[in-house]
């Protein structure tokens, strides 16, 4: 019987032939946290008596969720995580390198064929690079970060078969808003969510990465995708180590495939309080907005500002909105000041902040006031998310996100893409 | 395990942000966590729940963030177990490695009112509702989980594990 991404994967890091629901002990390429989860691992580490982290080289930590500290009790977290990492000589990123789902691909940390942990739920990003990666929590991280190993039970996977071209001024993340809608939130949960056909292989490797990063918001452990030229050359470019890509059998088994024809998918739009209460964008228009966000580990990347900046081009926001910018990471920040993007932004009237989370997690960088409509291209709308739980939260593509700052409402970009 | 106590009860898809919102994450201090325990979903919970209390939840409970410090704030607001109709992955993986015990019961259990007492039987995996005598069956635990569990939850389980042989 054939195998699935999933089962080949887990299989390889436990040196046996594994299925899917077996529980083994894998052995992991790579482990991370950030500074929201990292402190409690910290604690648990100590109390299991840890000592060495396995491997420096294969562990990180990353201040990305509230950076820099808006708070003293913030920074006295963040100094336990300075001193552990110097203590412990692993891969540490301070404030201002960029949200952690960036960085771990971005520094070369994650190649096809591996196996991350990630004490962030949003780790299921990597399977855009044919990586088995997956959110823990931090006790689970400080085990793995002992031990290099941890227990799973090998998923179950769901196939999306999409076919079809995005039309213009639809995007990887109106696809996989499209998804959690269809499939709900909890539709995949405890899947490996596996992504094929030609609508996905038509994107950039940075579409991609959105649409894996979303596959925990239908529940799923994993959101996987073979590896092609497009994922080799990405990868090849930022690290030096070896990519070992992954294909599913193709008479591996499924426990659910569903198909998709995308070819006249409209801009998509999720509403509050929950990530599958997804609209097409004609169903929201109109909608009054008082802020708007492009950044996130969702869609933070390059590729994402400059599409809004071909939007907002010689164009000024709506003086009713602010608009605010999150560059994923220095080097994403860098490049978009060299292309011009970013002074695109900010003439059109973008209010920059440290590239990092931004304000998707609420903990900083632009809380909403109450009753306010915010629209970010973030990965969650739940209440409260953003820090204020009398705001509403509408999630959108760059490109909705830019053309709504335009409007001051939520607009159909397709009407202001040149 | 026995667990006999008062009911609170709370829909589908409570996600991590209802449950511990990310601005009071400047803490790693249990109790301070506590005071903040399911407030974007009740703002009174945290004055209202007492130790022993049961939460019970629908679909996809603990949804969203990878964040220890949700089944954190629950155990430390001193409920003694939640069951649920479902659990998201990573919620259902930490209240086991913190040693918040929880019960996945699919069928029945929205039935339950708020305020009913409610005995909860870890072991045998099952939910007897005391107001109206109807009992509804869990899903048992993996027997992997079940010796994390046993331990105390995983950091117990670590240093038993690593404990050097007499």
């Amino acid at each position: 019987m054939g195998k699935t991404i999933a089962e080949k994967i887990l299989g390889a890091h436990c040196q046996q032939a594994v299925s899917a629901n077996d529980i083994v002990v894998a052995d992991l390429d790579y482990v991370m946290g950030q500074d929201g989860t990292s402190p409690l691992a910290i604690q648990a580490f100590r109390e299991m008596k840890g000592q060495k982290v396995f491997d420096p080289r294969r562990v990180a930590m990353i201040i990305d969720h509230s950076a820099p500290s808006p708070l003293e009790g913030v920074s006295a977290l963040h100094a336990l995580m300075r001193d552990f990492a110097r203590e412990q000589g692993f891969n540490f990123y301070d404030i201002g390198e960029g949200v952690c789902h960036q960085l771990m691909p971005e520094k070369g940390n994650v190649v096809c064929g591996d196996l991350v942990v990630g004490a962030d739920s949003h780790t299921c990003s990597y399977g855009a690079l044919n990586a088995f990666s997956t959110g823990v929590g931090s006790t689970d991280l400080a085990a793995a970060m002992i031990s290099g190993k941890l227990w799973f039970k090998v998923p179950e996977s769901f196939k999306f078969v999409l076919n079809g071209q995005l039309p213009a001024g639809v995007y990887a993340k109106d696809l996989i808003l499209y998804l959690i809608g269809q499939v709900t939130a909890d539709g995949a949960t405890y899947m490996a969510a596996e992504y094929v056909g030609e609508a996905v292989r038509a994107l950039s490797v940075e579409g991609r990465l959105t649409m894996s990063n979303m596959a925990i918001e239908m529940g799923a452990k994993a959101g996987l995708m073979e590896a092609d030229e497009k994922t080799l050359a990405w990868v090849q470019q930022h690290s030096q180590r070896e990519p070992r890509p992954v294909t599913s059998d193709p008479d591996a088994v499924y426990a659910r495939v569903e198909e998709y024809e995308v070819s006249n998918l409209p801009p998509q739009v999720a509403k509050p309080h929950t990530v599958d209460n997804v609209a097409p964008i004609t169903e929201v228009a109109g909608t009054p907005i008082q802020q708007a966000v492009i950044g996130t580990c969702t869609n933070g990347r390059l590729e994402d500002l400059r599409i809004a900046a071909q939007i907002l081009q010689d164009r000024k926001i709506n003086p009713q909105v602010r608009f605010i910018v999150a560059p994923a990471s220095r080097r994403i920040m860098l490049e978009a000041i060299k292309e011009g993007v970013l002074q695109t932004l900010i003439e059109a009237g973008a209010a920059v902040v440290t590239p990092g989370c931004g304000p998707c997690v609420g903990t900083h960088n632009g809380v909403p006031s109450d009753g306010e409509n915010v629209i970010p291209t973030a990965n969650r709308n739940f209440k409260g998310r953003m820090g204020n739980n009398k705001a509403f939260i509408y999630l959108a593509s760059p490109a909705t996100v830019a053309a709504s700052a335009l409007a001051g409402e939520i607009a159909d970009p397709r009407e202001f893409i040149r | 395990m026995k667990y006999t106590a008062r009911v609170w009860c709370f829909g589908n898809d409570v996600d991590t942000d209802a449950i511990i919102p990310a601005r009071y994450l400047n803490t790693a201090d249990h109790l301070e966590l506590a005071k903040h325990c399911m407030e974007d979903a009740d703002p009174e919970f945290p004055s209202k729940v007492q130790p022993g209390d049961i939460l019970v939840a629908g679909k996809n409970f603990g949804c969203g963030s990878s964040r220890e410090h949700a089944p954190i704030c629950i155990k430390a607001a001193g409920v003694s177990c939640v069951v649920a109709q479902s659990f998201a992955r990573i919620f259902y993986r930490n209240a086991i490695n913190i040693g918040l015990p929880i019960l996945e019961c699919p069928e029945g259990i929205e039935k339950i009112q708020e305020g009913s007492t409610i005995e909860v039987d870890i072991d045998q995996g099952v939910i007897c509702d005391l107001n109206t005598g109807k009992t509804y069956a869990a899903t048992p635990f993996p027997a992997f989980m079940q010796q994390i569990i046993d331990q105390g939850g995983l950091i117990e389980y670590v240093r038993e594990k690593v404990k050097p042989v007499e």
